[in-house]
């Protein structure tokens, strides 16, 4: 319990200027650069000095649409890419995860570092030295290829988030749907999957986003011939064309911001973004 | 514990079986690749030798030692910067009443944003015709964009690190608030009934208890800059350029034999990586036996 009257004597109230201070430079900090991205995607001209545009236009967001910008098939791609490495991730990690979550046993530890790695280790240099192997088995320039580079973060991703999920559940649950006769299949099916599908939801939105969101491992496995949104925007970015740049950074950010939207509502803040990084 | 006798021993192998596969023959297999190729066997163009020659070959290069040092000090500056400014603003968080939930939202809110928008982003915002220009010629400060400092695609990584500052504070500062809820407010209360003062209370209990989550939020996002290649790729300068890029130009070049000295450069940045983790795990080792004494 806390006592209100300490034996020191209250402390004085401490000023809470430093403190908003610091708060405003966040907000500030955070939102302020996307802001020029949202007003570039709607300028059609925006020359030094002027704070905003002379002229506002539809030109950037009717380009991404038109058949010349080869938007439209890369969003494909990059939705069949996140999708089908979601999928797999999520086939291959829940079980790991299980096992890392609801067992003890000898070599855990090795294990959890084992799986922990491709996390930490830089992808980057790994998939550089990937690539021969991918050449000599032809899966190098295919959406196969690039599929299983993507898993080398996606499923150790997937199965530390579902290990800490796992780690919270009950077997017990399980024990008595067992003893009341209930089929593996029925187990699973009626009390397993429903106790960790908020978590198992989370992981897959954010596979997605890892998937998503990569651009060095399509460039080095890809060779250019898979083009993802990344990889379009990168062109883009490096031609100058501020306004159609920005355009399409919205339409890559946007799985983000629903992502986002949907854990707000379901988790309420989101805990579970703690472990995501190199997205 | 004993679990030799435990029944469910070959199952949980079979569960975890599909993972470790990914992981053995993807990753472990990537890296034995880019190891023996970095000493110079690629049978692909008919060598078929082990030897040094790329190692010797990348380090008598007067830009390796340019991109390595570039490449540090990119890694550690973003990394304490944002290490800094998480802490403040985690504390400063945990300190309001009201409005937390929507502080922590905007707070968090670019943890999903991929690395290749912000890239975009920074640049709209610090070049020299970019928006802090703009304000800057709003106020009087400057009349033309050339004498607006440059900060992206310059020499110093000053836009690469504002990138990775942006990204990494927002990392780092999410673990810092798991931390510092788990801490929960009871060891300063005991702290300042015993008659702590506030710098006391911060680093004699509350710093020591949050520090391991934090230090490790830190390491990675340190081993992720230092491997990281796009953000520089697309904010860099053309000279000096960080090991990433540098590996990925030797490894694009015509001349086949580069790719020796591209994968020598892979084993560089993993090796870099490697030895912080484990510099931090076994500083972490030494500082949790050390608060069980």
């Amino acid at each position: 319990m806390r006592s209100a009257e300490s034996p020191a004597g209250p402390s004085p109230p401490r000023p809470p200027l430093l403190r908003w201070f610091v708060l405003a430079a966040m907000v500030i900090c955070m939102l302020l650069p996307i802001i020029p991205l949202v007003i570039w995607s709607f300028a059609f001209r925006w020359s030094f000095p002027d704070l905003l545009p002379e002229r506002w236009s539809l030109r950037a967001w009717r380009y991404l649409a038109a058949p010349e910008s080869q938007v439209l098939p890369a969003l494909r791609d990059s939705l069949l890419l996140a999708g089908a490495v979601t999928l797999l991730a999520t086939l291959i990690g829940v079980p790991a995860g299980r096992a890392l979550g609801m067992y003890r046993f000898r070599g855990r530890a090795l294990i959890e570092m084992l799986i922990l790695a491709p996390l930490i280790v830089p992808a980057f240099a790994v998939s550089l030295g990937m690539q021969i192997v991918f050449i000599r088995y032809g899966l190098a320039d295919t959406f196969l290829g690039v599929t299983l580079v993507h898993l080398v973060p996606a499923t150790p991703y997937m199965a530390l988030v579902m290990a800490g999920v796992f780690a919270n559940f009950d077997r017990q649950y399980e024990d008595l749907a067992r003893t009341l006769g209930a089929r593996p299949a029925q187990v699973w099916w009626w009390v397993t999957l429903p106790a960790v599908l908020p978590g198992l939801v989370v992981g897959a939105l954010f596979v997605f986003l890892i998937s998503w969101s990569q651009y060095a491992l399509t460039l080095i496995i890809g060779g250019g011939r898979l083009v993802t949104l990344p990889m379009l925007l990168f062109a883009f970015a490096r031609s100058g064309d501020n306004a159609v740049t920005a355009a399409l950074s919205l339409v890559f950010i946007a799985p983000a911001v629903v992502l986002l939207a949907l854990i707000a509502r379901f988790l309420g803040a989101a805990p579970a973004a703690g472990g995501i990084r190199g997205l | 514990m004993f679990w030799s006798a435990d029944p469910e021993r070959p199952r949980i192998w079979l569960m975890l079986a599909p993972t470790l596969a990914v992981v053995v023959l993807l990753f472990g297999g990537g890296l034995f690749f880019a190891l023996i190729q970095s000493f110079g066997f690629l049978p692909l163009i008919g060598q078929t030798g082990f030897s040094l020659a790329a190692y010797a070959a990348v380090l008598r290069q007067s830009s390796f030692l340019a991109s390595l040092l570039l490449t540090l000090y990119i890694a550690v500056a973003s990394t304490l910067i944002a290490t800094a400014l998480a802490v403040a603003v985690a504390l400063a968080i945990r300190a309001t009443m009201r409005g937390r939930q929507a502080l922590s939202f905007i707070f968090q809110f670019n943890l999903p944003i991929p690395h290749l928008v912000g890239a975009v982003a920074m640049a709209d915002v610090l070049s020299q015709s970019g928006l802090l220009a703009r304000v800057a010629a709003a106020f009087g400060l400057i009349d033309d964009p050339g004498q607006f400092p440059v900060l992206v695609f310059d020499r110093a990584g000053f836009g690469i690190i504002a990138e990775y500052v942006w990204k990494e504070t927002a990392f780092i500062g999410v673990t810092t608030l798991a931390v510092l809820h788990a801490i929960g407010p009871e060891y300063e209360e005991l702290a300042r009934s015993l008659g702590a003062n506030r710098w006391q209370r911060f680093r004699l209990v509350l710093l020591p208890l949050m520090l391991p989550g934090v230090l490790a939020a830190s390491v990675i996002a340190f081993a992720f800059s230092f491997g990281a290649f796009e953000v520089p790729y697309l904010l860099g300068a053309s000279y000096p350029q960080v090991l990433p890029v540098l590996a990925y130009k030797r490894y694009t070049a015509v001349d086949l034999a580069a790719r020796a000295e591209a994968m020598a450069l892979c084993v560089i940045i993993t090796l870099v990586a490697g030895a912080a983790i484990v510099a931090y795990l076994h500083v972490s080792r030494r500082y949790l036996r050390r608060e069980a004494d």
